[in-house]
């Protein structure tokens, strides 16, 4: 490992290019004990093409007119200069914002109060974080359909509780079906949140509190000086999680709005899924997906450079 | 610890919340056991008055539904991909933690974009490529694009928990002249088997709960899986609320058991999606 300062880059690149095991260097002690990059390459070959491989042909796409029958046909960018006289299109852009950013300003206060109070060691706290769970364990579509007929306007809740609900048809509103949406996304995802949080509480050094307390510092400013200081980074991961999370949120609008009434609730994500599956115009379900990736790719961007997960090499280094 | 007095505040908050969280659970549990009259007529909210497990006969019942169908489905796919995902991630974790190559680091830098590559943004070009590939409703073309995308996540999870491991063992092993291959065998899968678990856990749950590529992917009854069994349950016979209750408790008993014996890891993966 002490040798590896005197091999020159050249070298090692040129390791790479040869599956990392060049001939006869077994013994110095640089590539022994080391596993070249063929190691990866079943794995990167896989996510290429299962992956990578349609991220590309999703910007081709975009620039044809394809009815999923036909070969795909070069328009240029007609699907975009479609899209961009489209008012629901912009609508949708709007709506995915909007309920992202409702969904972040809920679900963050709420996640970290609960975990930060989950992180306590008391017995009853460690009970209710297990029922917490429970959410996480129903996928997104039972999570739907379970709300969808809870609020059913006939025979769910609402029908039960006219004095919360007024006439309970919560889905013929604007307002009242994306604040089910907002809900039920909240309902489904908070606990993960909070499970993160819990965490990042936890690992929160006992000796900054045990100081504050000894400068007199009570609960609460306790809270606003040590835990959400401390929280910083779980706070960026998590929002972006809920910031990419709420972009593609698709089977909640799917199965309990259908983006209706209208297209009142018709996000970018299900706008996609309607143009491509129901109107057969995947060029432009296409465009509209290279939106999703371009603003997903940017969110992710943020990610590495804030959390540091691009630093990880740097850390290893003489190793 | 230093002993406080209780935060009563807090604890009300959190009782909120648990009503919250348990009402749709309770509504759905209670429901499942009634009939469907009786729900209609008691509301949602009622103690069920009789009690009955005929909701859930109905669905196992092959006959009536195609619910055994659907679920062998979703366990044939749920298998695949977690064998998929085992077979390829710990390689390549175990290069991106050891190999000194650019080549190794570059990849790994890709599977982080992939982190946040949204699958609902490639459905179109995905329905594409597997139609050309011949596999449009076939259970293969779920599982391989399943398994693709669970596998940035699982890649990061494993790669922190193998670099957890100590230079010095891999220092003695080379020594003692190891090959990379008796290294990762002998010391790197043994001493990960932590990730390794959250692995699995983690792609069998995308698996199980995957509903965007079977929809677009499939479409006969033959490869349905589980959640198209619940969202055509839901489209079809809207009013039989406690039969699709019934459905859904079905659709996470598996899941509910990997939680009962397996938290730790289900945690931990949970967590581990988070990053530190």
């Amino acid at each position: 490992m002490t040798t590896t300062s005197l091999t020159p880059p050249a070298t090692q690149r040129r390791q790479a290019a040869s599956g990392g095991r060049p001939p006869g260097r077994s013994g110095t002690g640089t590539g022994a004990s080391r596993p070249g990059s063929a190691w990866a390459a079943p794995a990167a070959v896989f996510f290429a093409l299962f992956a990578l491989v349609p991220l590309v042909l999703v910007a081709a796409l975009s620039l044809s007119s394809w009815d999923g029958l036909s070969e795909p046909e070069f328009v240029g960018l007609d699907n975009w200069k479609k899209l961009l006289d489209d008012p629901v299109m912009l609508k949708s852009l709007w709506l995915s914002v909007l309920l992202t950013v409702l969904g972040v300003a809920i679900q963050t206060p709420l996640s970290i109060l609960l975990g930060v109070w989950a992180a306590g060691h008391q017995r009853n706290r460690a009970v209710l974080s297990a029922i917490y769970f429970v959410p996480l364990l129903l996928s997104a579509t039972a999570v739907s359909v379970l709300w969808r007929a809870v609020l059913d306007p006939n025979f769910g809740v609402p029908a039960q509780a006219a004095w919360l609900f007024g006439d309970g048809n919560l889905f013929g509103v604007q307002s009242s079906a994306i604040g089910v949406l907002v809900f039920v996304s909240a309902w489904q995802f908070t606990p993960l949140h909070t499970l993160i949080y819990q965490g990042a509480a936890r690992a929160v050094p006992q000796v900054l509190y045990q100081a504050a307390r000894i400068d007199g510092a009570g609960t609460v400013r306790q809270f606003f000086h040590i835990t959400l200081p401390q929280l910083r980074n779980s706070i960026i991961t998590s929002m972006i999680l809920m910031v990419v999370g709420g972009l593609t949120t698709f089977e909640t609008v799917l199965i309990l709005t259908q983006g209706g009434p209208g297209t009142d609730t018709t996000i970018s994500a299900f706008y996609m899924y309607q143009q491509a599956f129901k109107s057969f115009d995947y060029g432009t379900a296409s465009a509209i997906g290279v939106l999703l990736v371009l603003v997903a790719t940017f969110i992710s961007l943020i990610m590495v450079r804030l959390s540091g997960y691009g630093k990880m090499r740097s850390t290893m280094e003489g190793l | 610890m230093i002993k406080r007095r209780p935060n009563y505040l807090a604890g009300f908050g959190s009782l909120v919340w648990l009503f919250l969280v348990g009402l749709p659970l309770y509504v759905m549990l209670t429901a499942t056991f009634q009939s469907r009259s009786g729900y209609a007529e008691n509301g949602p909210l009622a103690l069920p008055d009789s009690f009955t497990l005929d909701n859930y006969l109905k669905n196992l019942d092959n006959t009536e539904s195609g619910f055994g169908q659907y679920f062998l489905n979703t366990l044939i796919v749920t298998v695949c991909v977690v064998g998929i995902v085992l077979l390829l991630v710990p390689p390549l974790s175990y290069a991106i933690v050891r190999s000194r190559s650019r080549l190794t680091n570059t990849v790994f830098r890709i599977f982080l974009l992939g982190l946040a590559i949204p699958s609902q943004a490639v459905i179109v070009p995905m329905f594409y490529v597997i139609s050309k590939a011949g596999l449009y409703d076939n259970l293969v073309g779920v599982i391989l694009p399943t398994a693709a995308f669970a596998m940035p996540v699982c890649a990061l999870v494993l790669t922190g928990t193998m670099r957890d491991i100590t230079p010095d063992l891999y220092e003695a092993m080379t020594v003692d002249g190891a090959s990379p291959r008796r290294i990762f065998f002998r010391l790197v899968l043994p001493l990960s088997r932590g990730g390794m678990s959250t692995i699995v856990v983690f792609s069998a749950l995308q698996a199980w709960n995957g509903f965007l590529f079977p929809l677009v992917l499939t479409q006969s009854a033959e490869t349905k899986v589980i959640t198209l069994g619940l969202y055509d349950f839901q489209t079809e016979h809207g009013v039989d609320t406690p039969g699709l209750f019934a459905a859904v408790v079905l659709s996470m008993l598996p899941i509910l058991l990997v939680y009962l014996f397996a938290r730790r890891a289900l945690v931990q993966g949970l967590m581990g999606v988070g990053g530190k």
